[in-house]
């Protein structure tokens, strides 16, 4: 199963740092989350386009993940080579990762 | 009864849709109306018109915009709090003002907020760069611009002292909204939690769209009705900072709590330290629920003490950038393509175009997420060759362009559609500023 299946995301970008959230469709697949989908693990999806740390914040409240990224936006939203300067398509790309769904979850 | 206002938020962007303003100002039932327009690096494109032009360096767009909403926010009486002030508000006052008498409106009391321009106090303090090493001082005469988010001060005073439109230039996005909250409700500018509380609101409005269905349809996973027709976003909030999001009956769009999330977390590092000029707003206890059809209540924003720095925007010219691109397409495309990304390779080379640094992408193989994340897809029909470097100057930057339109007589079979590009660059880096620095005035046009 995708990540997709389970959860939606958004990307946002502030000079060179990209963030990425991972929201829990249901929040009964939070605590999968929140086990499957760690920082180190999102840091090596994006080996080649992330060069700094990968930052995980959890908000249970709203059963989401905040990836914080850093290096990540070729210098800089405004002077990036980057056709996707903002990096907005990023989200799309994490919401590939494959998840392993526990049957009792199912 | 508890008070409650209407704010809508009228644009996200500088090029952001006309007539979905003119919608919540016709049927929204709004008090306030906010248009977020500058960017990251508007401010320093803003200040170098400017500088050729004393009388313009504000928003492109304010006319147009002005012209769609002022005679139904005139009659209405709503209020216009915006940022498309850019390098210039006491000029955007003025011809805001010129504007409303054109179109026969009296009355109107219009305020420019001034004082985020610190160039000044920047350059003596020699601050330190925050996203990499150097100081100020280091980047020398390339600084245009260093302009502070100013907080939400200054535009209640404006509303106070009984502004129709408040017009600023560099403010924190969330405290245009905040702004008519202090003024409507009289929050004291230390009572930490409803400030926290009120950003949370001012957030989740500024981008106006991305929250009532932009930004976030995946069909057949998250589908969303009419983009066509996108409606903009209300915030109810309450004189307690209770807050409800929705949209105009009958829009397009949708506010859900999924669309709520999403915008929560919108370029957002730390939840539980989201740092603002008025507050340290904590995003991390908010809850998020879908009370009826459309409407969203969010609660639970805090707040801590408001940090003793201001964050500055330093547009500093950073060179140029060159592109070229050229398409390939059928049998064999994506050889084609690599073929002539070889060739470009090589002929900067052979020609000694000067370039700090070059990237070399297919659309639509590998162009937005690299090589890895991209090798798994299956061939595709079409290729677009892009090419793109960054020179020092002008003429280093053309000649990237060129070597890929030269490909249509001297590189691979079908090369069809190039075209070239290069142009300057004016970047953007923060520095932190002692609060006390920037020194915010209000002057008053009536129109």
């Amino acid at each position: 199963m995708k990540l997709r299946d389970i959860a939606h995301s958004r990307t946002g970008d502030k000079g060179n740092i990209s963030n990425i959230s991972v929201i829990a469709f249901d929040s009964k697949h939070y605590a999968l989350l929140c086990e499957q989908v760690t920082a180190a693990r999102v840091k090596a999806h994006f080996a080649g386009v992330v060069a700094g740390d990968v930052v995980r914040y959890e908000l249970p409240n709203i059963a989401a993940l905040n990836f914080v990224m850093s290096q990540a936006l070729g210098g800089g939203v405004t002077r990036s080579l980057a056709l996707d300067a903002h990096g907005k398509s990023l989200s799309s790309a994490l919401l590939d990762l494959e998840i392993e769904l526990p049957s009792e979850t199912n | 009864m508890m008070r409650t206002i209407r704010i809508g938020s009228g644009a996200g962007y500088s090029g952001d849709r006309i007539e979905p303003a003119v919608e919540l100002a016709d049927k929204g039932d709004v008090q306030y109306l906010v248009f977020e327009c500058l960017g990251e690096r508007t401010v320093a494109l803003a200040q170098q018109a400017r500088m050729k032009n004393p009388e313009s360096g504000y928003d492109p767009l304010l006319e147009e915009r002005m012209r769609a909403v002022l005679p139904l926010c005139a009659a209405k009486g709503i209020k216009i709090v915006t940022n498309m002030g850019a390098a210039n508000p006491e000029a955007a006052a003025r011809r805001t003002a010129e504007i409303a008498k054109s179109l026969g409106l009296r009355g109107l009391k219009i305020a420019a907020v001034l004082g985020d321009d610190v160039l000044d106090a920047c350059k003596a303090g020699d601050l330190p760069i925050m996203e990499f090493e150097g100081t100020i001082k280091q980047l020398g005469n390339r600084v245009l611009s260093a302009n502070a988010y100013l907080g939400a001060e200054p535009m209640a005073e404006a509303l106070h002292g009984g502004a129709d439109i408040v017009i600023t230039g560099r403010a924190s996005d969330p405290a245009l909204f905040l702004a008519p909250m202090i003024h409507a409700f009289g929050w004291a500018l230390d009572d930490w939690n409803l400030l926290g509380q009120g950003t949370v609101a001012g957030h989740l409005l500024e981008c106006a769209g991305q929250i009532t269905g932009g930004y976030f349809a995946d069909p057949g996973y998250k589908d969303v009705p009419d983009l066509a027709r996108l409606g903009f976003p209300i915030g109810e909030v309450g004189e307690d900072g209770s807050l409800v999001v929705t949209k105009v009956a009958g829009s397009g769009g949708a506010v859900t709590a999924r669309t709520c999330k999403e915008q929560l977390l919108y370029e957002v590092h730390d939840p539980a330290r989201y740092l603002q000029p008025d507050v340290t707003a904590d995003f991390s206890q908010v809850r998020i629920e879908e009370i009826a059809g459309g409407r969203v209540r969010v609660s639970g924003g805090r707040g801590g003490q408001r940090p003793d720095t201001l964050k500055v925007s330093v547009g500093y010219v950073d060179g140029y950038i060159g592109e070229g691109q050229i398409s390939y397409a059928g049998p064999g495309a994506l050889a084609r393509g690599r073929l002539a990304l070889e060739i470009v390779r090589e002929r900067l080379q052979l020609t000694h175009v000067a370039a700090s640094e070059l990237r070399f992408d297919l659309i639509g193989v590998d162009s937005l997420h690299g090589a890895k994340l991209s090798a798994r897809a299956s061939e595709p029909y079409e290729v677009r060759v892009r090419v793109a470097g960054r020179t020092e100057n002008l003429r280093e930057a053309i000649r990237i362009g060129n070597e890929v339109e030269t490909l249509y007589t001297n590189g691979p079979a079908g090369g069809g559609g190039a075209v070239k590009s290069a142009r300057d660059v004016v970047a953007v880096a923060s520095v932190l500023l002692p609060r006390d620095q920037a020194r915010p005035q209000i002057t008053f046009v009536e129109a």
